[in-house]
């Protein structure tokens, strides 16, 4: 934590970012996201086990880009979703600076973006996380029993989108299911609305979900719903060996063609 | 147990379509059930949700006046999923209306007054309503001057009304429209609303004023009516917040303490003042 | 009506609720489901969940439903039809409802029933009694004793249960609903109670603060930009709030039709969307998170008590227990409460 908030301080002071984007102590048990301004504020900065929220999807949010030039505490998540983000175009070096925050809380500097994607090169293929284990858990289930299982979860759904509004990658200023002409997704949560949506959700994500279970821990209703981007992110592993959020180029397997794809539907 | 469904719409037949401008048309509806036909009434200044079964509702103000009985008109702009499934219906099709809904302006308080309009775009539907409800009770009214802006001389609505009102003696027509927009045969007013409106200078005494326009022009309107002397309490304007219920229940209109659906949708720029700036 | 104490003794639930059954009341009751307590159907007293401080999410659903149907119609060719509704409600008893939800009902039924009467609300309300569960402990998010209630407020309930030590419970009979319901289940309210001192069974809510004044410094504030933006910062613009909240009544209506039959729905909505206000021109009233957050508490705590006379939050903090991202309500409130003017 001093490591941590020593750098945030020199960039703070030094004038290099208007903002950390990091964590604090929030309701009892719980930390928070907070955006320190001030040398008061940076003296806030925690990291430790509780800190799970996914801070990337600040880098997005109009309010935060608003405050002037940003700086982000990112543990391995958010590293991965910065690396997807400016694959993607969203992001560049110019736009902040990166604080890594290894597992035990020391910091990484990381002087450009190139730098990052070397670094979760290095650090490998991501594990596998306990999430996998439960898809596979599921997978093994008949599939009328699975059917039955999914239908029961997404019943409860009441479309409240913070799966939408906690995903870094869910950006889009104008989301699918609130283009209405036509309606392609139905908007009221009933059951083919929530069917329709998750799908929707799932899909848009595929190749580009890393895996760090925001949608999951966001749902105020605790629908398991972080499985279906993740199991699609397991297909997409299987089927491409790719995983998103680990190299800067544009290579979503599901957007890009390759001469030697198994599929030859497209040439 | 309560009587009748709130959200059900009177089921109306498209009796005629103007074509006003690009995207904008006029549908006079009348009701396919003569008895609720016999039994609606409206005042100037109230709206309606007007729908098709399976595409939405969509929130217009009635656009004829309530001394025109036997149908109603709305005006509208193709722009959303309703108002474009709206658009593509025809002449003898029937479509969905709830409503009246809202206040409306205290149009019998006006007697014994003149009364100075000030529209741009596509809120002279709104103000129309209230100019035929006034023009056809003239006797009760001073002078009546309308001034009346649109984008390009194609954006101006009600073109042959505009044509009438500008012939008639006892009322007085400035149309402008933004530079750029004129035609070379346009012999009206070359500039935004707030500008002519200054240049034309019409008097404050013993004068309302209605406003009804996009939020910008109303914006720069007020502090010129100031200028030349009206009090925030003889301004009146009409507020368009998004709506969907139109009777104070869905939220969505909520400014301050008011649902501009049901406090609303005419408020006076004294009241606007105090609002907090979410219109 | 004068309350009336009996005594509904822990062997009795279970004949409570068959006789309910029997009755053809639909009960709704919290139930546990994996991590989350969700008032759900049940038909027997085991199905409930013990020991729990709050539900995950409120019963609001049984008068306000998530989507229902406001109308539904058939078309043939080019005629359209409108279909008069079908069923009337289910009489039902919500069982177990925290003093906090009871009071949110009477928020709900304030805005559908003032002016216009909402029918498709007060249908389903007319259908409806509560039988409260009064709270014998609360956590650190609860604060209903700032905003008028407290663990053992009868507002609201038509049957107000206190648990006794004993696993008995003490029935403050509250309505001409709760009578009728208890004259319907002949026997199973025992006499007694008079002398029981509810107070000393209750959890303790220390109060934060008054909400009179909590509004007249949220008016204070309101153009306090900087405030609201400082709260907002880490808000994501999801609807999680409003959607486990128990007076949150804002809602969308929907249209869809499938082939020659289609329905208009009611949709739950929240003020915390950017497409709240949005206007087809592409003008928003409300285009910050900032305004949108300010929006949800002036709503709750100045316009809404000013419209309707009742706080439009009970302090059951589910908000901030849902909240993806730490949004505590009750702190945020007390920062307003400390700001400078």
């Amino acid at each position: 934590m001093e490591a941590l908030r020593k750098k945030a301080h020199e960039i703070i002071t030094g004038g290099q970012v208007k903002v950390i984007i990091g964590y604090g102590e929030g309701s009892p048990e719980r930390a928070r996201a907070i955006f320190a301004q001030t040398p008061a504020e940076v003296d806030q900065l925690i990291f430790d086990q509780r800190c799970l929220q996914n801070l990337a999807v600040y880098l997005m949010k109009p309010e935060v880009k608003a405050l002037g030039k940003m700086a982000i505490t990112a543990s391995k998540n958010v590293l991965r979703s910065i690396l997807q983000l400016a694959s993607e175009n969203q992001l560049t070096d110019a736009d902040l600076v990166v604080i890594g925050i290894t597992d035990d809380g020391g910091v990484i500097e990381f002087p450009n973006l190139q730098a990052v994607e070397e670094h979760i090169k290095a650090a490998g293929t991501p594990a596998k996380n306990e999430d996998r284990a439960r898809i596979e858990e599921i997978d093994k289930k008949p599939l009328e029993e699975r059917w039955q299982y999914w239908q029961e979860q997404l019943s409860a759904c009441v479309k409240c989108y913070a799966c939408r509004s906690a995903c870094p990658m869910c950006y889009c200023t104008r989301c699918t299911v609130e283009c209405n002409q036509p309606q392609w997704i139905p908007a009221p949560s009933h059951h083919l609305g929530n069917l329709e949506w998750h799908i929707m959700r799932a899909m848009h994500l595929t190749g580009r979900c890393i895996e760090c279970g925001e949608c999951g821990r966001a749902c105020p209703l605790g629908l398991p719903i972080n499985l279906l981007t993740q199991k699609l992110a397991a297909e997409i592993e299987s089927q491409f060996d790719w995983q998103a959020g680990m190299s800067l180029k544009v290579e979503n397997p599901l957007s890009t063609f390759k001469p030697d794809d198994k599929e030859n539907f497209i040439k | 147990m309560s009587a009748e469904n709130l959200y059900k719409p009177y089921v109306m037949k498209i009796e005629k379509i103007t074509q006003e401008a690009p995207e904008v048309k006029t549908f006079k509806l009348v009701f396919t059930d003569e008895e609720e036909g016999k039994n609606f009434n409206f005042k100037a200044g109230q709206f309606g949700e007007y729908s098709i079964l399976g595409e939405g509702e969509s929130t217009f103000c009635i656009a004829s006046s309530p001394t025109r009985k036997g149908y109603i008109e709305c005006t509208f702009r193709r722009a959303g999923r309703v108002t474009s499934a709206l658009a593509r219906l025809e002449e003898g099709d029937t479509m969905g209306f709830r409503g009246p809904y809202g206040n409306t302006f205290p149009i019998d308080d006006w007697k014994g007054k003149s009364l100075l309009f000030i529209a741009g775009g596509i809120a002279l539907p709104p103000m129309r309503c209230v100019i035929w409800n006034a023009l056809d009770l003239r006797e009760n009214f001073k002078d009546v001057t309308i001034i009346y802006g649109a984008r390009t001389v194609n954006d101006l609505v009600y073109k042959h009304e505009l044509e009438d009102w500008g012939k008639r003696p006892d009322v007085k027509l400035i149309t402008t429209v933004d530079p750029g927009g004129e035609t070379p045969d346009w012999k009206g007013e070359i500039g935004f609303v707030p500008t002519v409106l200054e240049k034309a200078a019409p008097s404050s005494a013993n004068t309302i004023a209605i406003v009804c326009g996009p939020p910008i022009m109303i914006k720069f309107t007020f502090p010129v009516l100031t200028k030349l002397g009206f009090t925030p309490e003889n301004i009146f304007t009409t507020l368009e917040n998004r709506m969907k219920c139109g009777i104070g229940k869905c939220g969505r209109c909520n400014v301050g303490k008011y649902f501009v659906c049901k406090d609303g949708p005419v408020f006076t720029f004294a009241q606007v003042k105090e609002l907090p700036p979410e219109y | 009506m004068a309350t009336e104490r009996k005594i509904l003794k822990k062997e009795s639930l279970g004949p409570l609720f068959e006789k309910m059954n029997a009755a053809g009341k639909r009960i709704l009751a919290p139930r546990k489901t994996g991590e989350q307590i969700r008032f759900e159907p049940v038909t027997s007293a085991n199905e409930i969940a013990a020991d729990f401080v709050q539900s995950t999410a409120s019963a609001k659903w049984a008068v306000f439903p998530a989507v229902e149907e406001m109308l539904s119609f058939r078309s043939l060719d080019k005629e359209t039809k409108l279909e008069a509704k079908q069923s009337k409600p289910q009489p039902t008893v919500v069982f177990g409802i925290r003093p906090c939800d009871a009071a949110a009902f009477k928020a709900l039924h304030a805005v559908f029933a003032t002016d216009y009467k909402d029918d498709l609300f007060l249908d389903r309300w007319e259908q409806i009694t509560l039988i409260g569960m009064s709270c014998t402990k609360a956590d650190d998010y609860c604060f209903c004793t700032s905003v008028g209630g407290n663990p053992g407020s009868t507002v609201g309930s038509d049957i107000l249960l206190t648990p006794l030590a004993n696993g008995d419970f003490l029935a403050e009979i509250l309505t001409e609903k709760g009578q009728q319901l208890v004259a319907s289940l002949d026997g199973l309210f025992a006499a007694g109670g008079s002398d029981i001192d509810k107070e000393s069974l209750l959890a303790k809510v220390t109060p934060k603060f008054d909400a009179k004044q909590m509004k007249a410094k949220m008016d204070a504030v309101f153009n306090n930009e900087k405030l609201w933006t400082r709260q907002s910062l880490r808000c994501i613009g999801c609807g999680a709030c409003a959607f486990v909240c128990p007076s949150c009544s804002c809602f969308d209506i929907q249209d869809e039709r499938y082939g020659g039959k289609g329905q208009r729905l009611r949709c739950w909505d929240s003020c915390g969307f950017g497409l709240f206000t949005l206007h087809t021109s592409g003008h928003n009233p409300r285009h910050t998170q900032a305004q949108r957050w300010r929006q949800r508490l002036m709503h709750k705590f100045s316009y809404g008590p000013e419209k309707y006379e009742l706080p439009g939050c009970v302090g059951c903090g589910r908000c901030s227990r849902a909240c993806p991202t730490d949004m505590n309500i009750l702190g945020h409130l007390l920062e307003i409460a400390e700001e400078k003017l």
